[in-house]
């Protein structure tokens, strides 16, 4: 299977199976998409003599040659031969836990609307975790670790700073159990930044691999939602503490992570607006709402924002030229390096590597599952009892999803999101048919950017 | 002239006797929450690069 697509000048094959990325020409571009169509070899000059009759016969018959070679050695209309793996992650690391959504507090200082959280509390009462039950929490991530040595704990909430010394305490306890297991305890904090000071600038270089910042951009966008229980917006707060965290964040990781929604489809300008604050590790997220949610993204938005994404790739090359680069989430693709074929098809993790943790202790697939109680798995005390949730993630991936087979970026994403999956179709091995959409288009973006990058450094050999 | 520029990626196909340590990072740990990407995630499977 092949997927071609023309973008900001450059025509593009991808070979979906091989992990192939050729950038062609016209003549070879509908060379391949002849080849695609099943034309018959004797057809294949004829056809394409008549589109480029200016063209010498030799020429063109060079290229099908080319192509047929490309073919041949595997890196053109490779068959998909994964389906037998699919499941064999998982099946290999049965019961490995390798990371915790921690939910260090049920609770908010902001009262943001488009909250997929409900302000924090997920549909619950309002509750901060006790350290006990962190710790605990630590425990159970080592015990049921395996082999694995990186563990992934990421604050989350809820507004975790609600409840600092608790995160402040479990980093230490993690710390001090850390080597006598063999783990390495990687730490990420997602804050909306209102209380954030000295002390947790500190805390968060020192610990935290990675901090996700939630800023959306123009003030007036962001003030929408993101306000305070007196519907005061946060933005003239929390950016000069957002600007000091990451000034002295030196080269570690941060993202400044956005939500946009039917208020602003348009989303590259608040890139800009983070741009023009200085931050220059982005991240944009379509809002997660259900339809008829005035925030909700309509299919009239989806057209824009698939526009934005393009403009976005653009507006990247150009700061790039101009020795002012800036890098966006979604676009960090490194085609040599990066996952391997058994991640790409296992799916995302929920329910089985990945799981939430309540702060009374409960465990659930992850994070967007928290407080449906069909989807409960045990605590972390008691360990997963509900196997029967447990074994329907085990089996979710990528060759699962019927409608995932046809698709050519399902190396891409891994069958996409179990949470988006049941909210859009209440299947967990359904698809968010918005959220394909406009992931396809990011990552056309995405391999045009690292296609223009790796000819880039061909071109400066 | 060359009317094809095949850029340097994965192998995938080739992927499957050294790879599925699971190291790597959860999707969801990074910046996301909401949406699944794994094709971002970098590799870190020290015995293949080895």
């Amino acid at each position: 299977m092949i997927h071609q697509y023309k973008l900001n000048g450059y025509n593009i094959v991808l070979d979906v199976c091989s992990g192939g990325v050729h950038v062609v020409d016209d003549l070879a571009y509908d060379a391949i998409a002849l080849f695609d169509q099943g034309a018959a070899e004797e057809d294949l000059l004829p056809a394409l003599q008549k589109t480029y009759p200016d063209l010498p016969a030799e020429e063109i018959a060079g290229c099908i040659d080319a192509v047929r070679g490309l073919k041949e050695s595997g890196q053109l209309f490779a068959e998909d031969t994964f389906a037998p793996m699919a499941g064999e992650l998982k099946r290999r690391s049965g019961g490995i836990v390798k990371a915790l959504c921690l939910h260090i507090a049920h609770t908010c200082n902001l009262n943001c609307e488009y909250c997929f959280a409900s302000q924090g509390k997920y549909h619950g009462e309002r509750a901060v975790m006790p350290l006990d039950v962190a710790k605990r929490a630590m425990d159970f991530l080592v015990e049921n670790s395996g082999t694995r040595r990186n563990l992934e704990v990421d604050f989350f909430g809820g507004e975790p700073l609600m409840n600092f010394d608790v995160v402040k305490q479990t980093v230490a306890y993690a710390r001090s159990i850390e080597k006598e297991h063999g783990k390495n305890f990687r730490f990420t904090l997602t804050t909306n930044g209102m209380l954030i000071d000295d002390d947790v600038i500190d805390f968060a270089n020192r610990e935290c691999v990675n901090v996700v910042l939630s800023l959306d951009g123009r003030k007036e966008i962001h003030d929408k939602y993101r306000v305070d229980y007196a519907g005061n917006g946060s933005f003239e707060r929390i950016v000069p503490k957002f600007q000091k965290l990451v000034a002295a964040r030196g080269n570690k990781n941060y993202y400044m992570r956005g939500t946009f929604t039917h208020n602003n489809p348009d989303f590259t300008e608040d890139i800009k607006t983070m741009l023009d604050l200085g931050f220059t590790e982005l991240s944009m997220e379509p809002v997660v709402a259900a339809p008829g949610d005035p925030a909700a993204l309509t299919p009239a938005d989806a057209e824009i924002v698939k526009d934005q994404y393009e403009k976005l790739a653009q507006l990247m090359l150009e700061r790039k030229k101009e020795g002012r680069p800036f890098t966006f989430y979604h676009y960090m693709l490194d085609l040599k390096s990066g996952p391997c074929i058994y991640k790409r098809i296992s799916g995302c993790g929920s329910g089985t590597e990945y799981m939430a943790v309540t702060p009374w202790g409960d465990l659930y697939p992850c994070h967007q599952f928290v407080g449906e109680e069909a989807f409960l798995l045990g605590n972390i005390y008691t360990g997963v009892t509900n196997t029967a949730v447990r074994d329907r993630f085990a089996v979710c991936n990528v060759y699962t999803r019927e409608e995932c087979r046809g698709c050519w970026a399902r190396l891409y994403c891994s069958g996409g999101c179990a949470a988006n999956a049941w909210h859009a179709t209440g299947d967990i091995n359904g698809v968010y048919k918005q959220g394909c959409e406009l992931f396809r288009k990011r990552m056309e973006c995405a391999i045009m950017l690292a296609a223009e990058e790796a000819l880039a450094g061909e071109d400066n050999a | 002239m060359e009317h094809i520029k095949t850029i340097q990626t994965r192998p995938l196909c080739a992927d499957a006797k050294n790879s599925g340590c699971g190291e790597c990072q959860t999707s969801c740990q990074s910046a996301c929450k909401t949406s699944c990407g794994i094709a971002n995630q970098a590799c870190e499977n020290k015995s293949e690069k080895e």
